[in-house]
């Protein structure tokens, strides 16, 4: 029961308190460049979704089993990123074998994962958090990929109804999407209180 | 000769002006937005950074400039980002070693600069192209571009958040701070502004 009640609080607390997107900034690039349209979003977030919870929990175990103790600690970023950069060649040959029409509404954006922030600062907190146990690691990349596509589906379907506002046109573009998203960002401080 | 020399000054001249402006990695080019929005609550840790940023642009752009003709292109990535890795280490146990405060300010940022767009884009556009003279040049331009942009934002922050910049009290004693600049919120809305308010310069320059 304590288990499942610390597992619980994690989610919760990565997917709406901690919001990579918004409290931590990971994830800023493909924020801006797919969040034009609902369905791209969504997609985006699911295969961030997927990469992120590999990888969390692979480097999680090479970080334990392998690196932890021994003078092969300084080699931590350098297997993470190998460790990611694997995890999503594997999702790209995946998604091209069995859903190419999505594939291909990817394009450019699926091998650009690898450089997105979110997954190794996922990484990267699950280190410097010291979390102990497996299982912890496993909910806690999940939540946040969760978060990412929440994040970025609330954006999307800002920037949709945004298309017929009047803007002004010096703020058209990344502008107006990066002070919206610090508007959304302000309703997420609302949830800071809800969790230690 | 000297003819020579001179077209290759202006063009070093060019590249080191680029990143500064007309293509600023943050303001034009959109890259590196995640250590802009997040190290930019004060100007010390943005100071920091930007250095931390140019060191690495600089030694990876050698790197690859002098192996730029054994990359297979279906590798090319790969070998940038383990470059990038292998520098963004030593900066980060420099850090550690020399100014732990400042090293657990920057917190995961630090090794986030593996994934700064800015530098693979750098090792993809310049340095697996052009000779080694040139690439150096270019990583001077951009991270100088790069940390000019972040100390302009941190100030702009800093000083509205406390009304201090370096310990400095610049504002008047009525002045309330805004907390919420140095929040996410601030970040976001600072780095909208600005892009917005450069874009407004640009169209009038055009």
């Amino acid at each position: 029961m304590d288990t499942l009640n610390i597992l619980l609080m994690g989610f919760i607390s990565i997917v709406i308190v901690n919001n990579l997107v918004f409290t931590k900034f990971l994830g800023i690039c493909p924020y801006l460049g797919v969040s034009g349209r609902i369905d791209m979003a969504f997609g985006m977030g699911m295969a961030v979704t997927f990469v992120v919870t590999l990888s969390g929990t692979l480097t999680w175990l090479i970080d334990h089993l392998i690196l932890m103790g021994t003078p092969l600690e300084v080699t931590r970023y350098v297997c993470f990123i190998l460790v990611i950069a694997g995890a999503v060649q594997l999702v790209e040959m995946y998604l091209r074998k069995f859903f190419p029409s999505l594939y291909e509404s990817f394009g450019i954006f699926l091998p650009l994962i690898t450089t997105n922030c979110a997954i190794l600062g996922m990484c990267l907190f699950i280190n410097l958090w010291g979390i102990e146990s497996l299982l912890e690691a496993v909910v806690l990349s999940f939540g946040a990929g969760i978060g990412f596509t929440m994040a970025i589906c609330i954006m999307a379907g800002i920037r949709e109804n945004l298309n017929m506002a009047d803007v002004p046109k010096c703020l058209k573009g990344a502008p107006i999407t990066l002070i919206t998203a610090g508007i959304l960002a302000m309703a997420f401080m609302g949830f800071a209180g809800m969790i230690r | 000769m000297t003819g020579k020399t001179e077209v290759q000054n202006t063009a070093y001249r060019q590249t080191l002006l680029a990143g500064l402006w007309r293509e600023n990695p943050v303001f034009r080019l959109l890259l590196g937005m995640c250590p802009t929005l997040a190290v930019t609550a004060a100007v010390k840790p943005a100071f920091t950074m930007g250095c931390c940023v140019i060191f690495v642009l600089v030694c990876s752009n050698i790197i690859i400039s002098l192996m730029r003709d054994l990359l297979k292109p279906h590798l090319r990535i790969l070998m940038f980002t383990l470059t990038i890795a292998t520098f963004v280490t030593i900066a980060d146990l420099f850090l550690k070693a020399f100014v732990p405060e400042m090293s657990e300010t920057l917190g995961p940022y630090v090794p986030l600069i593996i994934v700064n767009c800015i530098i693979i884009c750098r090792a993809e556009a310049c340095a697996s192209k052009n000779g080694i003279v040139i690439s150096i040049v270019d990583a001077v331009g951009m991270g100088a571009g790069f940390t000019v942009t972040l100390c302009t934002l941190a100030s702009i922050r800093e000083l509205l958040s406390t009304g201090k910049i370096f310990e400095m009290q610049l504002m008047p004693e009525a002045f309330v701070p805004w907390a919420a600049m140095s929040m996410p919120v601030g970040a976001f809305i600072t780095l909208g502004l600005m892009l917005g308010l450069v874009n407004k310069i640009t169209n009038k320059e055009a």
